[in-house]
Formats: structure tokens, sequence, C-alpha cells
């Protein structure tokens, strides 16, 4: 590990919150999308189905 | 009012549906390597110390704010040129990543001037461009939500992006005017790109190439889900009709 | 378009109108300032010019949904798209009752205000004539901002978020002309660039306004 010396908090604290930031993005995208094309595949479904 | 009959939103989805998992890994990757590098192999700056660190998200995030207006500027206006509703709903999607770049690129730039500053936040005429430009993003994400005729939307929200761009250049140099006029040459310069040393540059580039590629991972997805979305919306509203 | 920039300002001045609700604003916002900063003179006469010029331009804000609302709801609006006059005019028309309803009386009173806000003596000049050529950038601007969102039902909000920030390079070469001309500094260069915003607004806006308001007629 590298001595961050005494902006430790500052570089941990950036890298952290983007972390957080992109990691939240991705975790909504990814749900969304999910969500959305198994609420499509049902419609399609029913439709297929008369 | 249905686009799946249209053969571009179909192609779209075909050719989009391998490459998802390629860019996601390839950017899984390319962030891996390069922030490994950077944060564990690389020096401290004499002057910043560990906080040049910093360097290697609030640079590649930066400049993904940047392009991702950038783009959405060119699906918006391929949209009100060519109709091609795929457009239209990349710019719609690509919006919300754009705008987590620019906090990313402000919180990041915030942190890092701390110490150097000695305050949260500064006036200094990158980070307030930032601002500005997250305005932008929210305005366009506002006017996308508000609306409920998708064409309709795409059409305002797209001439909003081409007035919006040349607000946003125009603020870019008027805030360099008003800060340039307050503190003459007092900044530091967070402008990391000049005098790069090499030992910083190639993880730099790296973890750039991995925003570049999240970018075009996320917005993909994103724009496949908005395409479903709308083909959905299209089956509710038939179901409803009988 | 002689008639149409008549009727608008018989509109706007009747009843109802909402013609100096906007300075009134003015006032209030000036009034607020001292209570909110302290009554140090000092200080209120350093940022006169600023809080003027902010308090104009939220006056401004305020007055925007008219500009298109009204003859969009009772119809009038696609009337005047099927008229003889471009649209562009219409648009442009429009802007220039919202500024001779609105920007004017603000540049107007802000003398007197600026009283209250313990200008500087030389800035009142300057005050003035940074105000008489940045608001028309703001009716331009904000009438752009009107056709975005005509077609909405309460799209107040959503027009300050959108307009706001497109008002950012008037106000900062506005505020410092009227902050130079204060201080009795050199003021060419941002009075030509607030100029050069106006007169591109002027120029190029009403041509993304009429698209707009086209797709909101649609």
């Amino acid at each position: 590990m590298p001595d961050l010396g005494k902006y430790a908090a500052e570089v941990l604290s950036a890298y952290t919150l983007s972390f957080l930031l992109v990691g939240g993005l991705v975790l909504v995208t990814w749900l969304r999308a999910r969500r959305v094309r198994r609420a499509l595949e049902q419609a399609e479904a029913r439709r297929a189905n008369g | 009012m249905s686009i799946w009959e249209y053969a571009n939103p179909l192609k779209f989805m075909g050719w989009t549906a391998p490459l998802v998992p390629v860019l996601s890994v390839l950017a899984a990757a390319a962030l891996m390597l390069g922030l490994i590098w950077g944060y564990f192999f690389t020096p401290d700056d004499y002057r910043m110390g560990a906080t040049v660190k910093i360097i290697y998200i609030h640079v590649p995030s930066a400049m993904m704010a940047i392009n991702a207006w950038a783009m959405m500027l060119v699906a918006s206006l391929i949209w009100l040129v060519r109709r091609h509703h795929v457009s239209a709903l990349a710019a719609k999607a690509a919006a919300p990543v754009g705008m987590i770049m620019t906090v990313i690129a402000l919180v990041t730039g915030a942190i890092w001037g701390q110490p150097m500053w000695g305050t949260w936040w500064a006036w200094d005429p990158r980070l307030t461009s930032f601002l500005i430009l997250f305005l932008f993003y929210l305005g366009y994400m506002a006017m996308w939500a508000a609306i409920e005729n998708p064409d309709t939307a795409a059409d305002l929200t797209s001439v909003l992006c081409l007035v919006g761009s040349v607000f946003a250049i125009l603020s870019r140099y008027a805030v360099n005017f008003w800060n340039q006029g307050l503190h003459q040459g007092a900044s530091l310069s967070l402008d990391a790109e000049e005098n790069v040393a090499d030992v910083f540059w190639f993880p730099l580039l790296v973890v750039i190439a991995g925003f570049v590629l999240l970018f075009l991972a996320l917005v993909l997805v994103r724009t496949r889900t908005e395409i479903r979305a709308r083909r959905l919306h299209a089956i509710a509203l038939r179901e409803r009709m009988g | 378009m002689s008639r149409l920039l008549i009727r608008d300002l018989v509109l706007a001045v009747r009843a109802g109108g909402g013609f100096g609700l906007g300075l009134a604003f003015f006032l209030i916002v000036v009034v607020l300032v001292p209570f909110g900063v302290g009554p140090e003179a000092a200080l209120l006469s350093r940022i006169a010019p600023g809080i003027l010029w902010i308090g104009a331009l939220l006056a401004s804000l305020l007055s925007l949904d008219r500009i298109f609302q009204l003859d969009f709801e009772d119809g009038s609006l696609d009337l005047l798209a099927t008229a003889p006059i471009p649209m562009e005019g219409v648009v442009a028309v429009k802007a220039l009752a919202h500024w001779l309803t609105t920007g004017l009386p603000l540049v107007l009173a802000a003398p007197v205000l600026g009283i209250l806000l313990n200008l500087p003596q030389p800035g009142y000049g300057w005050l003035v004539l940074s105000l008489a050529v940045g608001t028309p950038a703001l009716s331009m601007i904000g009438a752009f901002g009107a056709a975005l969102t005509v077609g909405l039902k309460r799209g107040g909000l959503l027009l300050s978020l959108l307009v706001l920030p497109l008002y950012v390079p008037t106000l900062i070469y506005g505020t410092e002309v009227a902050r130079r001309g204060a201080a009795g500094l050199e003021l060419a260069t941002p009075l030509a660039l607030l100029a050069g915003i106006t007169l591109a607004s002027v120029a190029l806006l009403p041509f993304a306004a009429s698209a707009a308001l086209r797709v909101n007629l649609r």
C-alpha cells in the first residue's frame, strides 16, 4: 500500500466517492435494463398467446 | 407510433447484443489495469504529494463529461435531420451517464482542491464551467421526463441540446473572463494534461480508455433499454385500446 | 407585426396582465438583500451591481411563461402559426413585447434601487447601460425557454431550470460592465461581449424558438 502521507483522507475519499457513484450508475442501469426486458418478454408472450 | 416496425431499432438491437458483454469486460479490465497501475505504482508529486493520484479519476471523468455532451449533440442533430429514433434514444440514454461523470469531476476536483487551495470549493473557471454543465444536464434530463409524447420530447430536447451547446461554450469563455478579472493568475492549475510526466501519463491513458469503454457500455445498455421500453409502451397502448 | 406587438402590449398592461409585477419583485429582492447580508454600506456598494443584475434577471424570469402560454391555451398561437407573418417574426415580436413590459421598466427602475444599495456614484450610468444592452438578451433567451415549455401544464419550474443557466454569460458580462463602471475601470471588452450576446440571441434564437413552437403545436 502506498504511503499516502497527510493526504490520505483526500485521496481515499475521492476514490471511494467515485467508485460509489459509478457503481450506483451501473447498478441502476443494469436493474432497469433487467426489469424492462422481463416486462417486455411478458408482454410479448401475452400478445403471442392471443 | 410503434417504432418496432422500423428496421433501424431491430437491426440496432441485433448488432449491439454481443457488444455489451465485450465492452463491459474490456472496460472493467482497462479500469482495473489503469487504476491499479496508477494508484500503486506511480510516485507522488513533489508539489501535490499523494493527491496527484486523484488525477486518474478526475481527468478521465472530466473528459467523459464533455464527450458525453458532444455525443448527445451529434445524436440530437442526427435525430433532427434523419429522424432515426435510435439516435434520439441514444442521446436520452447518454445524459445520466454524462451527468454522473460531471458530478465525479466536480467532487474529485473539489476534494483535490481542498488541500491545494484550503477550501472545499473554489470558483475556479474549470470547476465553475463543470457546475454549469451539470445544470445543463439536469435541464436536459428534466425536459425528457416532463414531456409525454416521445417524438415531441425528442424534438424539444434536441433543440435544447443544440442551443445549450452554444451557450455552454459561451459560458466557458465568460467564466474564464469572470474569474480572471477577480483573481489574476492566482489559480493553481488542475489542468494536469499540461506537463504530465510520462510516468503518470501512461496509466492515465489506460484509465481514460477504460472510462470511454465504460461510457459506451452504459449508453449501449441504456439505449437498448429505452428501445425496449418504447416497445413495451406501444404494446400497453394497444392492449388498452382493445 | 406591429398590430401583434400592440395587442401583446395592451394585454400585458391590462388588469391581470402582470405588468408591474416584475418591478415589484425587483424592489422586493433588492430590499431583502440588506436583511440577508447586513446593512454595512461598504459591503452593499460592492455587491450592488451584481444584486441589481440578479434582481433584474429574476424579475425577467417571472413573466416569461406569459409570452406564449395564454395564446397557446386559447388557440391564438395556432392562428398565428398560419398567419402570413413568419413564426420567427411572431417570436421576435413577442420577445420585444416582453422586453418593453418587463425589461425596460427594470432598466428605468434600477437607478432608484441602486440608491438603496449604495451604488457608487459613477456606477449609475453604466448600470443602466449594461441593463439596457443586456435585458433584450434576457427576453429573447427567455422566449426560447418559454417556447420549449409552452406545451407543459406546470412548466414554470422547468422553464427556470432551463433558462437560468442560459443567462449566465449575459449575467457575467452585464455585471462586469456595471461593476467596472462603478469602480471607474476600463469596460469596453465586457460591454462589447454583452452586446454581442444580445445581438446574436436576437438574430438566431427566434429560429430555435419557432422550431420549438411548431413542435408543440403539432
